[in-house]
């Protein structure tokens, strides 16, 4: 069995940085698929199957969490003993907040009146923050493992994606 | 067998050793059955050279015949003349908008509807597995011996209850089955094998009662699916039915018997079938009161009324490009399976969609059954030349589970690649709580009454406490066929109380096993010899696979795991020319179990060896 405890970056022969080189994750990953992936082992005893179904899904775990910046950067904090997200704790910069919730009421009323040009631009603008932010969370957390800094941008990028996610899902239901 | 895969190169079985391995895709209005020979993948035809087995099953007066022979009665015998079974599969008489469509005398059972035929009530289970059957006695036929392995394929679309039906039917049939592929996925790999692609593709597979869209990345031998969508409830049949429908409307008809209605559905798919080629198509019919009928079906009439069925294609396919965020341009190349994509007018919207012409230099009837032989012939462990590739596939549908106010709770979103293992925590909501009712369900939407219930089971023996106190760990477990399984344990108290699902709609285990008694009674085949013969060849296998692998790893067990594994071996060795198929099942799984964490560190050891190994040299390239 592979080793569970290992952490997602280790699985993957991957330093534990906010900086992820898509490629080599891509190829470690399909290397690693490929040899404990449950199709190797069609023929084998159910032992040997559920073995290979439980290590097939830690690193499919592993591969989504380190593939998306969001999910990435969470579990950086995680494995630096920082909590992103606490349900008591949830504090974001005032001027960001404002701006965030009037791209929703925005996205709302343009969802309402069909605008999918206006749900266009915002979606592109939310995009576009976040890139930046991940920008400045790749600072914070390779150059200056500053990783209070980073927790405040963690929840930021965490509520923007879930806002680009939102403005996709109009945008999808308007097109349907 | 625990050891047997990993084996080196060096160790690989000897020819003889072949397995007969088949792929089998069973269609709403067609099915095959193919096999790797020499190489290559190729259909098993019957004695009279016909790839394609007619999804029909008959019940006779005196057989269960299948195919053509029951083919020729669907018009004097609909109600016992089953087509397009595959619409039915996993489905309840309230899921079928369509269900006056059928001349079908149904009973509505609960999970799934079932069918009052001259030979008995009949689930779509049961009328499935009797077509595999024929499947499988063509392959034993073909190829000599019993089947090995077997790959079937399902829609990529196919939510959970129409896998598990089609899996229990499989096993009705007595088919040793390996895997359930995704039907657009089993394209692309013969595709993708045969034409050495490398980039992001579509396969646009539209079937005679299916619709799927899958977006695959290929690359260096990995096929890996980035999304896909569909309907499971829009096919060719729907075309036969605008055109049926426009023949009653054309011949101002009155209601028609089921035979007469039979007779039209036949005769609309056929002016179908010509307008692929021919600019219009004239019907020709006559009808049990005596009525002549002749109409002539132009291109531009059956483009127009068929118009809304093609554009509701194009709908799963945008929403599988933007879960895959991709845009039509970045689509390298698509795919054309399925025998309704013969239509130009499918393959104009697809053209124009996509801005290029669609792949359709493969056969698509064939194409399914095809990979689907690859992968069953690479899965039984033969080994070919080019077998270095490895598939990924997703599930298609969110999985989660009903939360207060009938809200779902998504475990498992949807294209997820699979296998998966995902676990979410609960708590009680009542001071004192000792028992807690879960609701599995699939689906997109936000309210559980709109989504697919799977299962709904109770968690009982939680400690009492406080509302809120306890830990409720629901754990959703999707293996590599795309079937789950779901068990909740509480963990406040460290009592553990589990509980472990197969979703509801399938068959019992119990159902299965009485079904398969009765089938074998009915049956030539002795069940004791055949389980004894079965039980010899995993015996043998396991045997040469542990001795090999103690051979090349040896040095990992140490002498106390060493005797027990001997001490198996020996035992295993002593039973397996006994006649007790039982007590030898017994010996392997006791090997089985003694090599259990040998295994574990082999797979240990190769994952190393591939991460230090080659990835370099994969680097560098």
């Amino acid at each position: 069995m592979i080793d569970f405890s290992r952490n997602h970056f280790d699985l993957f022969g991957l330093p534990p940085s906010f900086r992820v080189d898509g490629a080599v994750l891509d190829l470690a990953y399909r290397q690693l698929q490929t040899d404990v992936h449950p199709d190797r082992f069609a023929g084998g005893s159910d032992a040997q199957k559920r073995v290979a179904q439980q290590a097939s899904a830690r690193v499919n775990e592993a591969y989504r969490a380190l593939k998306n910046p969001v999910q990435r950067a969470q579990y950086l904090l995680q494995i630096h003993g920082v909590e992103a997200l606490s349900e008591t704790d949830t504090a974001l910069p005032r001027a960001f907040l404002e701006r965030q919730l009037e791209r929703r009421e925005q996205a709302a009323d343009a969802q309402a009146a069909g605008d999918v040009r206006t749900l266009s631009s915002l979606l592109g603008d939310a995009r576009a923050e976040g890139a930046a932010l991940e920008g400045v969370l790749a600072q914070a957390f390779d150059s200056e493992h500053a990783y209070a800094t980073a927790r405040m941008h963690v929840r930021e990028l965490t509520f923007l994606s879930k806002l680009a996610e939102d403005i996709d899902a109009m945008l999808a239901a308007i097109d349907a | 067998m625990a050891l047997f895969q990993i084996c080196e190169p060096g160790e690989a079985p000897a020819p003889h050793q072949r397995k007969r391995a088949v792929g089998i895709d069973l269609g709403t209005t067609n099915s095959l059955v193919a096999t790797v020979r020499n190489g290559l993948a190729v259909v098993l035809p019957d004695s009279e050279g016909r790839p394609l087995v007619p999804s029909l099953v008959r019940y006779g007066e005196l057989a269960v015949e299948t195919g053509y022979a029951a083919m020729a009665h669907q018009t004097s015998d609909p109600q016992n003349t089953i087509v397009s079974i595959k619409r039915l599969m996993g489905r309840a008489l309230t899921d079928l908008a369509d269900a006056r469509r059928f001349p079908y005398r149904f009973v509505d059972t609960p999970g799934m509807v079932k069918i009052d035929t001259r030979a008995g009530v009949k689930s779509p289970v049961e009328i499935s597995a009797d077509l595999l059957r024929a499947l499988r006695e063509r392959a034993v036929e073909s190829l000599g011996g019993p089947i090995d392995g077997a790959v079937v394929t399902v829609p990529a679309y196919f939510d959970e209850a129409q896998r598990q039906a089609t899996k229990d039917a499989a096993m009705l049939a007595g088919l040793p089955i390996l895997r359930l592929l995704n039907e657009p996925t089993a394209a692309a790999i013969a595709y993708g094998l045969d034409n050495a692609s490398e980039g992001v593709y579509a396969v646009y597979d539209l079937g005679g009662g299916t619709f799927d869209i899958s977006i695959l990345r290929l690359s260096r031998g990995v096929f890996e699916v980035l999304a896909t969508n569909g309907d499971s409830a829009l096919g060719g049949d729907d075309f036969d039915h605008r055109v049926f429908c426009w023949i009653i409307e054309a011949a101002k008809l009155p209601p028609l018997s089921p035979s007469d209605a039979r007779l039209l559905l036949i005769k609309a798919r056929e002016a179908k079938e010509n307008l692929s080629e021919h600019d219009s198509a004239s019907i020709l019919a006559t009808l049990s009161s005596g009525q002549a009928i002749s109409l002539t079906l132009t291109k531009a009439i059956f483009t127009e009324i068929t118009g809304n069925l093609v554009a509701k294609t194009l709908q799963p396919v945008k929403r599988a490009l933007r879960d895959a965020q991709l845009q039509p341009a970045d689509i390298k190349g698509v795919v054309m399976v399925g025998g309704a994509t013969r239509m130009p007018q499918v393959r104009r919207a697809v053209a124009e969609y996509f801005g290029q012409p669609p792949l359709t230099n493969l056969n698509p009837d064939e194409v399914v059954a095809l990979g689907a032989a690859v992968q069953a012939n690479k899965l039984a462990g033969n080994r070919e030349r080019d077998d270095d590739w490895l598939l990924l596939d997703v599930i298609p549908l969110s999985l989660g589970l009903e939360t207060m106010g009938g809200i779902t709770e998504k475990i498992i979103p949807r294209n997820s690649t699979i296998p998966i293992a995902r676990a979410q925590e609960f708590t009680t909501y009542k001071d004192g709580q000792t028992a807690m009712a879960i609701h599995v369900v699939q689906g997109e939407r936000e309210k559980v009454a709109d989504c697919r219930s799977l299962a709904r089971f109770e968690l009982r023996g939680i400690p009492p406490m406080v509302a809120g106190a306890a830990r409720i760990r629901v754990t959703f477990q999707v293996d590599a066929d795309g079937l789950l399984d779901v068990a909740a344990t509480e963990l406040a108290t460290g009592v553990e109380a589990t509980i472990t699902v197969k979703p509801s709609y399938g068959l019992s285990d119990g159902e299965i096993a009485k079904m398969l008694a009765d089938s074998f009674a009915h049956a030539t085949d002795d069940m004791q010899a055949r389980a004894l013969a079965e039980a010899q060849v995993e015996a043998d296998q396991i045997v040469t696979a542990t001795e090999a692998a103690l051979a090349v790893d040896g040095e990992l067990v140490d002498a106390h795991e060493r005797a027990a594994i001997d001490a198996a071996l020996a035992n295993l060795r002593r039973l397996r020319d006994g006649i007790d198929h039982l007590a030898l099942r017994a010996a392997v799984e006791a090997l089985n179990h003694a090599t259990g964490e040998f295994a574990g560190r082999r797979m240990d050891r190769s994952v190393a060896r591939a991460l230090t190994g080659k990835r370099v040299d994969a680097l560098a390239d």
